[in-house]
């Protein structure tokens, strides 16, 4: 079916549906609806895939490109580090988008995208063509800041673990291989990066995981903001009186390279560096496929996007969500945020490919609880609506907030968090 | 005269309606707003252990909490830091929505 003969099915549909002689959108189904690719299976794709199916009444495919065999969350994978969960603990099966909603799973990697023709080429050799894309790469690493790591072995030794995964596994490891009296180094970049609160809870987890196996070590955070980024009070309290004698905060210290095979990290201003345990989150962009294609239009680094629709600013028909995204004020990089971009996208998706106008008045929240302890928890949230004379989404004023103090109940709460948003992403 | 009366209270009648529905949130933009929700109340509601169902509560029970909430008559870890951030008419928009939900 031609795309014009497409749409005046799909409004003839709608019209119908409104004088109730027939209910959703029956004939848009089968292997002649409009097609949604949607790269990257983290918090933003796959609930962008699943709910495109949802709210087209399952009459769009969509095709799911993850590289990954199952979903591994970055929230909680903190805790992985610190020895109280496990790998299996934030693990999902991808099956239920399959089974249950008819998602197209492609275990592939997205390569090149061609606007004009309107395909995505994959590792594998195939290519797939589409109506709408929805681009959910995450972040990559700008490895090219810090010199030393592209030296052999570098990236191995030094790691990152800032993607839930195989990082996560080899960090736990390089902690338990160090002796008591070691000091664990962690090295953070100028914000935007990926989830504000999780360096300074990563510390807390191995801090406490030292204070029980091995309390002579030493957690060194290396933070080259000029101060906490996020939830500031709060970790500063739970440094001073959980983890005294542990923990040192050093704000301002930029690092511009890595000597792996020292263990030596160096900064712009400040004295080199040397820990037993060497762990650098590198200043992050948007993920490659979304840079190669030109639609990091922000300082090369962010794809700025329409924020009633996820459309990319630089590209028609590409949709950009998740920690890819120039941000609008005040709205963090979390797998929160990323699954809500899903829903608004998906919606908008939706809208556009059956003839309807998207949402004008988006408002979605943002909840982040960080582990201080493997049970006591502190949040922020926020909610954020769209202005329609600044065309960006703002956070409403009097709402939000952080954690009076780190809590058990709240701990509580932060596992029925990932439970539900990991179904809500998910099942 | 009958004919008169009958043709004037069709008109208001469809003018009362056409007003509501013009004042009334759309379902779809309702939908999405209630979707904000669901990351830790569950798609559509239906929520994981730990957090509570918005499925099928009833509407009113749903805006009494939330405007509790929202006015710290209520006290809560998060929800009244939430709430504040929705107007009443969202609220009362958004529990219509996960009222008419199954369980």
């Amino acid at each position: 079916m031609k795309r014009r003969q497409f749409i005046q099915t799909a409004s003839a549909t709608s019209a119908l549906g409104a004088m109730g002689l027939i209910s959703g959108c029956a004939t848009l189904g089968g292997s002649n609806g409009p097609k949604v690719v949607v790269v990257g299976g983290g918090y933003g794709g796959a609930t962008a895939a699943k709910y495109v199916r949802m709210w087209s009444d399952y009459g769009i495919q969509v095709t799911l490109i993850e590289p990954n065999a199952s979903f591994i969350s970055c929230p909680i994978s903190n805790l992985v580090i610190g020895g109280s969960k496990t790998m299996a603990d934030i693990t999902t099966s991808y099956d239920n988008l399959v089974k249950r909603h008819g998602v197209n799973l492609v275990k592939d990697y997205a390569t090149q995208i061609d606007p004009d023709k309107r395909v995505v080429k994959l590792a594998g050799g195939s290519e797939l063509p589409y109506d709408k894309l929805i681009l959910s790469p995450g972040v990559d690493f700008m490895m090219e800041s810090l010199p030393g790591m592209s030296k052999a072995g570098a990236q191995d030794k030094v790691l990152h673990a800032w993607k839930a995964g195989a990082q996560t596994v080899a960090l736990r490891k390089q902690l338990e291989a160090m002796p008591d009296g070691g000091v664990y180094a962690l090295s953070i970049p100028l914000a935007p990066y990926r989830c504000p609160p999780g360096p300074y809870e990563r510390a807390c987890q191995v801090a406490e995981y030292f204070s029980k196996a091995k309390p002579k070590s030493k957690v060194l955070i290396l933070d080259a903001n000029d101060d906490v980024t996020s939830k500031g009070p709060l970790f500063k309290k739970a440094w001073a009186e959980r983890y005294k004698g542990i923990i040192e905060y050093r704000g301002k210290h930029n690092a511009t390279d890595v000597d792996a095979a020292t263990n030596t990290l160096k900064f712009e201003f400040n004295d080199d560096v040397k820990a037993n345990v060497l762990n650098v989150i590198p200043p992050m962009r948007a993920g490659d496929i979304a840079v190669k294609s030109g639609l990091a239009t922000a300082n090369k680094r962010w794809c700025e996007v329409d924020f009633l629709t996820f459309e990319s600013k630089a590209a028609k028909n590409i949709h950009v969500l998740g920690d890819s995204i120039q941000i609008a004020p005040a709205m963090p990089k979390s797998g929160h945020m990323a699954n809500q971009h899903g829903k608004t996208c998906a919606a908008a998706v939706v809208a556009l490919l059956t003839g309807k106008e998207p949402n004008k008045q988006p408002i979605y929240n943002n909840t982040c609880y960080s582990f201080v302890s493997s049970e006591d928890v502190v949040h922020v949230a926020s909610v954020h609506t769209y202005d329609a004379d600044k065309k960006t989404m703002l956070t409403v004023p009097g709402s939000g907030g952080v954690s009076s103090a780190a809590n058990e109940l709240e701990g509580r709460y932060a596992m029925a968090w990932a439970r539900n948003i990991w179904a809500d992403t998910l099942a | 005269m009958k004919k008169l009366t009958f043709l004037f209270m069709a008109m208001m009648g469809t003018a009362s309606i056409a007003s509501a529905q013009s004042a009334a949130p759309d379902p779809l933009t309702v939908r999405s707003w209630a979707a904000s929700c669901s990351n830790c109340h569950g798609t559509n509601g239906r929520a994981e252990p730990g957090n509570e169902t918005l499925a099928g509560a009833n509407k009113d029970d749903i805006v009494k909490k939330m405007l509790d909430f929202k006015a710290g008559r209520k006290p809560a870890t998060i929800m009244h830091q939430l709430a504040k951030g929705y107007s009443d008419e969202q609220i009362v928009a958004i529990a219509g929505y996960f009222a008419a939900q199954k369980k």
